[in-house]
C-alpha cells in the first residue's frame, strides 16, 4: 500500500482512480438522457463531467508515464511529500468506531453507541490506556446525552429496550 | 451609499439584540475552542458544528456560523504561532515568522499583534464590502444565464488551479465535487441521478456529509498516531501580548499591504485563503530591505499574512452573497448552510433578506471585537488547550461527527456517507490531491449547470453567446489569460529544472518561496 502512495506511483494510481469514476460516471449519465446542446437532458452534464474528469485522469497518468520515460523522476520524487506508511490500527477503528456509532444507535440507543463509539476510537491511538479510554468514553458519554438528547433534542433514545 | 448606511444601521440593530449577539458570542468562542485544538482548522470547525445550527432560525445561525469562522481562524494562528501547527493552511506562512518569534520569547506579542492585524484587516475588509456589495448587487441583477456561467467558471478555475500542487489534480477535485454536486432528482427533467435506487440519495448528498467526511474524518485518518507530541509550551501572559510602540510602527506597512492584498484577491472568485497569505509573505520579502532576516522571526512576516486572510475573508462575502458564488470552500460552507435554511444567495438576497445580508455585515464588527475581548482573558485557556492530547481528541471529534451528521435529517444512512467520504479523502490525500476543491465543486455545480442549460436554451444551442455577451465575453478571456499565465509558469519552471538540476538550497530568498508548497 505504501508503494502505491509513494511519490514514484502515486500519479498512476491516481490518474487510474480518475479515469475509473470518469468513466463509469459517464456510461451512468448516459442512462439518463443526454439530450442535444440547445436542449439538455439530465445526463448532459454527468457525462461531460465524467469525460472531463477521465480526460484528467489520462492527463495525470500520461505525465507520470513521461517522467519515468525521462528518467527524470528522482528529481521530482525528492520535492514532492514523502509515503507516509499506513496506520491500519488507525483506520480500522475509527471506521469501526463510526460503523458501530451508525449500528448502534439504530438498535440500542444513545448511551451505549457513543460508548462503543468512543472506546473503539480511543483504541486507534497506540498511546491510550483502557482506563484513560474508559474514562473518557463515560466523559463524553454524559456530556453527549445532556447537550445531544436533552439540549438538542436528538431523536435517538438513550436505550432501546428488548435489544439488550 | 446612503442606502448602505441604512442598511448598516439596522444590520447593527439586528446584531446586538440579545438573541444574535448570544449566538453570535457562542460561535467565536466555539469557534475559538475547536480552531486552537490541535489537528483542526477553521473547515473541521466549522463543518463539526454546521449541524447545530440548522435548529436555529437562519439570522442568528449565520451569525453563529461567522463567528465560528473567524474564532476558528484565530484560533487556528495560536497553534501556528506557538507550536509551528498549521492546522489551517492559510497559516503556514504564519508559522514561518511567527514560530522563530515564540522561539525568541515573543509568542505572545505575535499573537497580539495578529489579534490587530486581524482586527483592521477585517474593518477595511468590511467597509469595502459595505461599499462595493451594493455596486454588485446592481451590476448582478443585468447579469444574464451566460455572464453567470462564466463568473462560476471562473470561480472553479481559478479554485482548481491555483490551489496546492498540480493543477490537473486540482481540476480533477472539482469535477469530481461537481459529480457529487449532481447526485439527485434534476430540477429540470425531475430524473434521479445517480441515486442507485436509494431513496436517501435522491434529495443529493448533504454538504454536511461531504464536509465532515473530507475535513473531519479523512483528517483524522490521516493524523492518527502521527500527531507531534507536544509537552513544553511558553506561557502566554496577558501582558506579553502588548506590542511596543517600535514593534506597532514596524508591522503597520505591512498590515496595510497584507489588508490591500487580501483585498484584490478576495474580489477574485475561486482564490483560495492559502494563496492570498502567500502571495502577501513574498510581497513583504520583495519590498522589505532586510529579505535574508525572514524567516528567523519578522513581524512583517506574521502581521501581512494574517491581515491578508482576514481581509479577503471579509471581502469574499462579496461575491457569496451577492452573486452566490463562493470564493472558497469555507464560503461554499456558508452557502451551503444559507441554501439549507431555505436562502438563495444572489443579486435578490439584499432585497429579500435584508436581516441576513446587513445583520451578517454588522455581525463582523461585533463578532471582531467579541473575539478581541474574549481572546484577552481566555488566552490562556487557550494555550493549555494546544495540550490536549490527540489521542483524546480523536474519539471526541468522531462521536462529534456522527452524531452530527445524523442529527442533520434524523437520518442514520448520513453516518455511512460521512465515513465514505471521509475514506475517499482520505485516499485522495494520501495520493496528493488537494481537498478544498471538492466543496467548491460540489456548491456550485448546481447553480452551474442551470445557467449553462439555460443560455443555450435561450441562443437556441449556439454556444457563441458566451462569447457574444461582454460580460461573459471578459470573464472567459480572463479564464484563458489565467490559464495561460499557469501553463507559461509551469512550463518555465519545467524548463528551469532541466537546466538547473540540483535545485538552489534554501539560501537566497527566492528558493525560500518556492520550497514552500501549499500544505492543505
Amino acid at each position: 500500500m505504501e508503494l502505491l502512495t509513494s511519490p514514484r506511483y502515486r500519479d498512476y494510481c491516481g490518474g487510474l482512480i480518475l479515469i475509473l469514476i470518469g468513466v463509469s460516471a459517464a456510461f451512468q449519465g448516459r442512462s439518463y438522457q443526454v439530450g442535444t446542446i440547445d436542449n439538455m437532458g439530465a445526463g448532459f452534464f454527468p457525462v461531460a463531467l465524467g469525460i472531463i474528469l477521465a480526460l484528467a485522469g489520462g492527463i495525470l497518468l500520461g505525465g507520470a508515464i513521461a517522467r519515468s520515460i525521462r528518467l527524470k523522476a528522482a528529481l521530482d520524487i525528492e520535492q514532492a511529500a514523502p509515503a507516509l506508511p499506513l496506520e491500519w490500527r488507525g483506520w480500522i477503528c475509527i471506521c469501526l468506531s463510526v460503523i458501530a456509532f451508525a449500528v448502534l444507535s439504530e438498535y440500542t440507543g444513545l448511551v451505549p453507541a457513543t460508548f462503543a463509539c468512543v472506546v473503539i476510537a480511543g483504541i486507534a491511538d497506540r498511546e491510550n490506556s483502557l482506563r484513560a479510554i474508559l474514562l473518557l468514553a463515560t466523559g463524553i458519554t454524559l456530556a453527549g446525552a445532556v447537550v445531544f438528547w436533552w439540549g438538542l433534542g436528538v431523536t435517538i433514545p438513550l436505550f432501546m429496550r428488548g435489544y439488550m | 451609499m446612503w442606502e448602505s448606511i441604512h442598511g448598516l444601521i439596522y444590520g447593527f440593530g439586528l446584531a446586538f439584540e440579545p438573541h444574535n449577539l448570544m449566538w453570535c458570542f457562542v460561535g467565536v468562542l466555539l469557534g475559538n475552542l475547536i480552531g486552537v485544538l490541535p489537528g483542526t482548522g477553521a473547515l473541521t470547525s466549522i463543518s463539526m458544528l454546521l449541524p447545530l445550527t440548522f435548529a436555529m432560525q437562519p439570522v442568528p445561525a449565520i451569525l453563529m456560523l461567522a463567528g465560528i469562522y473567524y474564532g476558528s481562524q484565530y484560533g487556528g494562528a495560536i497553534g501556528a504561532i506557538l507550536l509551528n501547527l498549521p492546522s489551517h493552511p492559510p497559516h503556514a506562512v504564519t508559522c514561518l515568522d511567527g514560530f522563530p518569534l515564540t522561539q525568541k520569547g515573543k509568542g505572545g506579542m505575535a499573537l497580539g499583534l495578529t489579534m490587530l492585524a486581524s482586527f483592521f484587516a477585517s474593518s477595511v475588509g468590511i467597509i469595502v464590502m459595505i461599499f462595493a456589495a451594493p455596486l454588485l448587487v446592481r451590476a448582478a441583477l443585468q447579469f444574464g444565464p451566460a455572464d453567470l456561467f462564466s463568473i462560476m467558471l471562473l470561480g472553479l478555475v481559478v479554485g482548481a488551479t491555483m490551489s496546492r500542487g498540480s493543477p490537473v489534480k486540482g481540476i480533477a477535485m472539482t469535477v469530481i465535487g461537481m459529480l457529487l454536486g449532481s447526485v439527485g432528482t434534476d430540477i429540470t427533467t425531475g430524473i434521479e441521478r445517480f441515486d442507485f435506487g436509494t431513496p436517501e440519495l435522491a434529495d443529493g448528498i448533504e454538504i454536511t456529509s461531504i464536509a465532515m467526511g473530507v475535513f473531519g474524518i479523512a483528517d483524522f485518518l490521516r493524523n492518527v498516531n502521527r500527531m507531534k507530541h507536544i509537552s513544553i509550551l511558553p506561557p502566554v501572559r496577558l501582558r506579553d501580548m502588548l506590542p511596543s510602540k517600535a514593534e506597532l510602527k514596524e508591522s503597520a506597512m505591512p498590515m496595510l499591504r497584507g489588508t490591500l492584498v487580501g483585498t484584490l484577491f478576495g474580489c477574485m472568485p475561486g482564490t483560495g485563503p492559502t494563496i492570498t497569505t502567500f502571495i502577501a509573505y513574498a510581497l513583504e520579502q520583495k519590498v522589505s530591505r532586510t529579505p535574508e532576516k525572514f524567516g528567523t522571526g519578522m513581524l512583517a512576516g506574521v502581521a501581512a499574512p494574517e491581515a491578508a486572510a482576514h481581509s479577503k475573508t471579509q471581502v469574499d462575502f462579496i461575491p457569496t452573497m451577492s452573486l452566490g458564488i463562493p470564493g472558497d470552500a469555507v464560503m461554499a460552507l456558508l452557502l451551503g448552510a444559507l441554501l439549507i435554511h431555505g436562502i438563495q444567495p444572489g443579486p435578490r438576497l439584499v432585497t429579500e433578506h435584508p436581516d441576513i445580508f446587513w445583520g451578517l455585515i454588522a455581525s463582523f464588527w461585533v463578532g471582531n471585537i467579541i473575539l478581541m475581548i474574549l481572546n484577552v482573558p481566555l488566552i490562556g485557556v487557550w494555550v493549555k488547550l494546544l495540550r490536549v492530547p490527540y489521542r483524546f481528541l480523536v474519539p471526541s471529534a468522531v462521536f462529534f461527527i456522527a452524531i452530527g451528521a445524523y442529527s442533520v435529517k434524523s437520518d442514520i444512512f448520513a453516518i455511512y456517507t460521512v465515513l465514505f467520504f471521509g475514506i475517499l479523502g482520505a485516499v485522495f490525500m494520501a495520493l496528493d490531491f488537494p481537498m478544498a476543491p471538492i466543496l467548491l465543486g460540489y456548491v456550485l455545480e448546481p447553480m452551474v449547470e442551470d445557467n449553462f442549460r439555460r443560455a443555450l436554451l435561450l441562443s437556441e444551442g449556439d454556444m457563441a453567446i458566451f462569447i457574444q455577451r461582454p460580460i461573459s465575453a471578459v470573464v472567459l478571456g480572463i479564464i484563458v489569460v489565467v490559464l495561460a499565465l499557469q501553463a507559461f509558469f509551469a512550463l518555465r519552471a519545467s524548463v528551469g529544472k532541466r537546466l538547473l538540476p540540483v535545485a538552489p538550497s534554501g539560501g537566497s530568498r527566492k528558493s525560500r518561496t518556492k520550497d514552500l508548497s501549499f500544505p492543505c
